[in-house]
């Protein structure tokens, strides 16, 4: 349980915070099924997920260090990253 | 003509300006005598000593700007986008079909994103640094519209940011005119620029150069006995800057040429030989090889200032003679745009000579008897010439000035 009683972020939560963080591609369609795709064919650079993930620290109370985001290069993987640090695994 | 003394030619405009978004809106307001200065929108100015500015009017960022970009833009960079945008459409030039490192980028800039930054430092002391945007780190930046600009249209050439205060809209042209020199073949060159925000008005105010008079069409009186200081604005022009001969070769449209260039630094203020300005002028001339009566107008700095409107006017008439030239500030319908202003003044630059007209100085009654100019006031004067002279000064001591021809 997060200081913030938030248990759990949802894909869909995760692309609501990342349109409103880093806007959204005009090739790109984040309404679709997007989890499992990567991030630089959505138009996202290591700039906008920082932008994300000091967005996240904040609305969720979670710490996300830099060296575990190199390695989530899809929305599923990053929200897999949070949901782990959340449940304190 | 060798390579070294190639004269760039301007084969594409773009503007955002008080008087209006995009260089014909701006053209023609600046005919029709439309004043950009009103009272400040962008924010409560009422605790302020300055409460007028010129705004850029109507702009919707998201019609213009793309939705990943714009959690990562001030204001001014907003604009810079817009402006650079419409030089490159109206210049015809297919960038897809060019080298990448064929076109670069030259933007002028004097504060960078006021806006922005403020904001993020008030994250930082009212909730701390994990509030601070990520794109703090490059928004403020004085070099983030090229960066921007760069990256958007896939402007790979060499790029750069000079940062001269107002001169800088002519200076980031001049630098542009050496990169074409060395063998880029299109530059991208201007500025656009504005801080009208608490922040960065406060840090205007310590100028001692803004005018705090309340009247729109009082407080930015250039040449003007009743001159009181300027009055701040936004906005500015981007131009696209060609070798000549690939403009010719792809059949470009020609605006004119820029003939001269050329940038001085003054002195101590205190020394006697404080002509930075006038060794400016002739300097201009001489590069573009022209003689003082070949200028058909000038576009002055117009500092608004009285001390500072007088050392113009001696420059001019030390150059010209007493009333020796026409001479047009558009400047008085948008307020002083630091970085921006004196790309826009080219841009209307070009423009007199194309429509072969000098537009009226707004707002000013009674040029100062020891301002020997021949300012246009009132109507329109017909332009009989093909050459104007544009003036830019920085505070600090930046003197630009830069001739530009037409070339039909």
């Amino acid at each position: 349980m997060s200081a913030h009683g938030v248990t759990a972020l949802s894909i869909d939560e995760f692309t609501r915070i990342l349109r409103e963080s880093a806007g959204e591609d005009e090739a790109v369609d984040l309404s679709g099924d997007i989890a499992d795709v990567l991030f630089t064919d959505l138009g996202y650079d290591s700039l906008a997920l920082l932008e994300v993930a000091g967005r996240i620290t904040r609305d969720y109370g979670v710490a996300l260090p830099d060296e575990d985001l190199d390695g989530a290069e899809t929305p599923r993987a990053f929200v897999d990253l949070v949901n782990s640090a959340l449940s304190g695994s | 003509m060798t390579a070294t003394a190639t004269r760039p030619v301007i084969t594409g405009m773009g503007a955002a300006a008080p008087t209006g978004l995009g260089v014909a809106v701006h053209w023609s307001a600046i005919a029709e005598g439309v004043n950009g200065i009103a009272e400040i929108t962008r924010f409560d100015a009422s605790g302020y000593p300055v409460r007028l500015a010129g705004e850029v009017p109507g702009f919707e960022a998201t019609e213009h700007v793309p939705s990943r970009l714009l959690p990562q833009t001030d204001h001014m960079t907003r604009l810079a986008l817009y402006a650079a945008d419409e030089a490159l459409k109206d210049s015809g030039l297919d960038l897809a079909a060019m080298a990448p490192y064929e076109a670069g980028v030259s933007s002028a800039s004097s504060m960078g994103g006021f806006e922005f930054g403020q904001r993020e430092l008030q994250n930082l002391w009212s909730k701390g640094g994990q509030f601070v945007s990520a794109y703090q780190s490059f928004a403020w930046f004085y070099a983030v519209n090229t960066g921007q600009i760069s990256i958007r249209h896939g402007l790979k050439g060499p790029s750069s940011a000079v940062v001269t205060d107002q001169a800088g809209g002519l200076d980031a042209i001049g630098h542009a005119r050496r990169q074409i020199r060395k063998g880029t073949k299109a530059m991208l060159a201007g500025g656009v620029d504005g801080a009208l925000c608490p922040l960065g008005l406060a840090g205007q105010l310590a100028s001692g150069r803004l005018s705090t008079e309340d009247r729109p069409d009082r407080a930015y009186l250039p040449f003007d006995e009743a001159a009181s200081g300027h009055v701040p604005g936004e906005g500015g022009a981007y131009v696209v800057l060609e070798d000549p001969v690939c403009a010719a070769e792809r059949g470009a449209r020609v605006y004119g040429q820029l003939a001269g260039y050329a940038a001085t630094f003054d002195p101590d203020p205190s020394a006697p030989e404080a002509d930075g300005l006038e060794r400016a002028i002739r300097a201009a001339l001489t590069d573009a090889d022209r003689r003082p009566g070949d200028i058909a107008v000038v576009f002055a700095d117009a500092a608004g200032v009285r001390e500072a409107d007088r050392a113009e006017a001696a420059a001019l008439a030390a150059v010209f003679g007493n009333r020796g030239v026409q001479v047009a500030v558009p400047k008085a319908q948008t307020g002083r745009l630091y970085a921006g202003g004196a790309a826009l003044d080219l841009v209307s630059a070009l423009l007199a000579l194309r429509d072969g007209i000098v537009p009226p100085t707004a707002h000013v009654t009674s040029v100062a008897a020891d301002c020997p100019v021949d300012l246009v006031t009132g109507d329109a004067r017909p332009l009989t010439g093909d050459a104007a002279l544009v003036l830019a000064r920085g505070e600090g001591g930046f003197n630009a000035a830069a001739v530009v021809t037409r070339t039909d």
